[in-house]
């Protein structure tokens, strides 16, 4: 009847595990309650529901910090409230990436139609019409940019791996790290002037728009060619050579059958990086309301350009080039994201296994 | 481990095949061409920015009476300054996500929320754009609001509070949410580094998870997240559209992070102006532009010796 527990000598002077989560829920009440009053009273209007969270996430901070001093002592309350601080951080980073995604979604969807897909802009100046010319415009570019960069980066990142020694292999790669940095805007300024000099000052054409983006795209593709020819086990090269087989061989036949996986995942993710890149094709292809299927020939319009420009310059139907706008926006993050899902799906299901 | 066996085995004086040669040749043409493609960005720039160094500033409309000093300081002042702010922010916040995934978040958890943070990377600059213009802007005024009213006195956020929140702040809050994930990646493969005994040492000595980060974690990533810093310093000194669509840029020089008088950066100003530009005035664009290139190419040079200098010593390799 009278059973008195057993006092736990391992847990006395610590905090049991259902503690912290019940201070948790506990701030939390209290901010929702204080908020809830406060705008009972008229003194907000409405209920703050962001500044009640925040409110709620502070006093959880201090109230398992000081619960923590006392019976937990200095140590181990410091260790909590950087537990605390750490994934706050976290949390702090998922808030605009959600708002953002809710955003365009619901934005993006209002438009986010049939003739959206199937009109350009030509001699429009309200409602309807849609971004096929910049659809097209983004695929052109973002392709020949890719058939540009692909075997420069590739054959570069074979250099690198395969044949390269000594002071220029070192130059490459700390180059290459360093073009990586390079502004995308001064990518763009750089097809720009290179233009200009050939054909003549004001050349904006769609190759000059797909020049900057193969200047931005070739240092991805070696970087990421490179950490993938690198994981190819020593003992495949060893075999072949072994055999006989002509070193270029082995690297056709052997080494990049291998790493084919990782290889295309990389060109996939950038790919990926380029397609949105907005600064340097306004400035090398310029933009445009209309169709054009020549990439040498007149100003060309991308995607992520229209979306810019229907935002910048709003016509007397404001809502309408918003919509637009935004419903842009969520192709453009559509495409990028089933980019990255297809590249991580090829990574992890045809990477090569390590070799023993 | 892996590199010791890098080099293929002994190299004979074998019989230089056709194909190898032509393989070897390729190679070696397409790594020279990178060389060759940086120096060409250098050179081209400073071909066509030349001529508004030198040409009489009044032909330039975009100098407005000035030269080109006169108009590319508060261009260089802002783009610095709303970096620098930037990074105040971004870094704290990516050291602790990187520790978050690398050290507190459970094990099987802890890939997949690597891929969250990837996806912010991901996202477009011009979403950015969008978002920050249209969502943070108005949300966010509010606040600014009360910053003036009440901690006016605080040189930074001094009145005349801006209407439409879209200030020098808000572009560099949008910019740090953008260098989080590249400062973020770098910090977390470090942190992945740690040697294991270190860490297994310190705790077995009784040190709470904060001291073992402090003392084995800590202390081996320090300039890799002085590096991952830098390289992070380099994209949000370079963003352009995210600026261009968020701040609403008047020119001159100013600290006040909340006013409407603020200062542009030079790669949005670039975007903005370029489009109805001519003659001069694009030289004159471009050799801001040349500038900002230098700048950009000075810091990633600086963070990737860096990292290089720290590979060379870690004995984690």
């Amino acid at each position: 009847m009278t059973q008195t527990a057993i006092p736990n000598v391992y847990a006395t002077g610590q905090l049991s595990k259902p503690v912290p989560w019940l201070i948790f829920a506990g701030s939390l009440v209290i901010a929702f309650v204080s908020f809830g009053l406060l705008a009972a009273a008229g003194a907000t209007d409405g209920l703050n529901v962001t500044g009640a969270v925040i409110v709620g996430a502070l006093l959880f901070a201090v109230l398992l910090f000081l619960s923590s001093l006392f019976i937990e002592g200095s140590r181990r309350a410091k260790d909590r409230a950087i537990t605390t601080l750490v994934s706050a951080a976290f949390l702090i980073a998922l808030a605009p990436l959600i708002s953002l995604v809710i955003t365009v979604i619901v934005n993006g969807s209002a438009r986010f139609d049939a003739t959206f897909f199937t009109w350009s802009m030509r001699n429009i100046v309200g409602e309807g019409g849609g971004f096929l010319h910049a659809i097209v415009g983004t695929i052109l570019m973002t392709l020949t940019a890719a058939v540009i960069s692909v075997p420069i980066g590739l054959l570069t990142s074979i250099y690198l791996v395969e044949y390269g020694r000594g002071a220029l292999a070192r130059a490459i790669t700390f180059l290459v790290d360093v073009m990586t940095g390079i502004p995308s805007i001064v990518a763009g300024l750089f097809a720009y002037a290179l233009f200009a000099i050939l054909f003549g000052p004001g050349t904006k054409i769609g190759l000059a728009g797909a020049v900057s983006l193969a200047v931005i795209m070739i240092p991805v593709v070696v970087r990421s060619s490179e950490d993938m020819l690198k994981v190819v086990p020593n003992e495949l090269r060893e075999a072949a050579l072994a055999l006989g087989v002509p070193r270029w061989l082995m690297i056709l036949k052997v080494v990049l059958p291998t790493a084919i996986a990782g290889i295309t995942t990389g060109i996939m993710l950038a790919v990926a990086r380029v397609i949105g890149e907005t600064a340097p094709l306004l400035i090398a292809a310029g933009f445009t309301n209309n169709m054009n299927y020549s990439l040498v020939e007149g100003r060309m319009q991308s995607l992520p350009v229209a979306v810019y420009n229907s935002y910048v310059s709003q016509g007397l139907e404001a809502q309408a080039y918003l919509d637009r706008a935004w419903a842009g926006a969520l192709t453009l993050i559509l495409v990028v994201m089933l980019l990255n899902i297809i590249a991580r799906i090829i990574a992890r299901y045809f990477a090569p296994q390590p070799g023993r | 481990m892996t590199s010791t066996t890098a080099s293929p085995p002994v190299r004979k004086p074998a019989v230089k095949r056709l194909g190898d040669r032509i393989f070897s040749g390729s190679a070696l043409t397409a790594g020279t061409l990178i060389l060759a493609t940086l120096a060409a960005v250098a050179a081209f720039l400073v071909v066509q920015g030349f001529p508004a160094l030198t040409a009489d500033p009044d032909e330039i409309s975009l100098f407005a009476g000035g030269n080109f000093w006169t108009y590319v300081a508060p261009l260089a002042f802002g783009t610095v300054w709303a970096a620098f702010l930037a990074l105040l922010m971004a870094i704290p916040v990516s050291v602790g996500i990187a520790l978050f995934i690398s050290h507190y978040a459970p094990r099987r958890l802890a890939q997949a929320l690597g891929y969250i943070i990837d996806l912010l990377a991901a996202v477009p600059s011009v979403v950015f754009g969008l978002w920050g213009a249209n969502v943070l802007a108005p949300a966010i005024q509010p606040v600014y609001a009360w910053l003036t009213a009440h901690l006016g006195w605080f040189p930074l956020f001094a009145p005349p509070v801006s209407g439409t929140g879209r200030t020098l702040l808000t572009a560099a809050i949008v910019l740090a949410v953008m260098v989080l994930p590249v400062i973020t990646a770098l910090c977390r493969e470090l942190f992945l580094q740690t040697p294991v005994l270190h860490e297994e040492a310190a705790l077995a000595l009784g040190a709470t998870r904060w001291e073992m980060i402090r003392m084995a974690v800590l202390p081996f990533g320090r300039s890799g997240i002085v590096s991952a810093s830098m390289l992070g310093l380099g994209r949000a000194l370079g963003e352009t559209m995210a600026v261009a669509m968020v701040l609403s840029a008047s020119g001159g020089i100013s600290f006040k992070v909340l006013t409407s008088a603020n200062p542009g950066t030079i790669a949005a100003n670039i975007a903005l102006s370029f489009p109805e530009a001519f003659g001069l005035n694009v030289d004159a664009l471009i050799a801001t532009g040349l500038l900002l290139f230098a700048i950009t190419l000075i810091i990633n040079m600086i963070a990737r010796w860096i990292v290089a200098r720290r590979k060379e010593f870690s004995g984690a390799n």
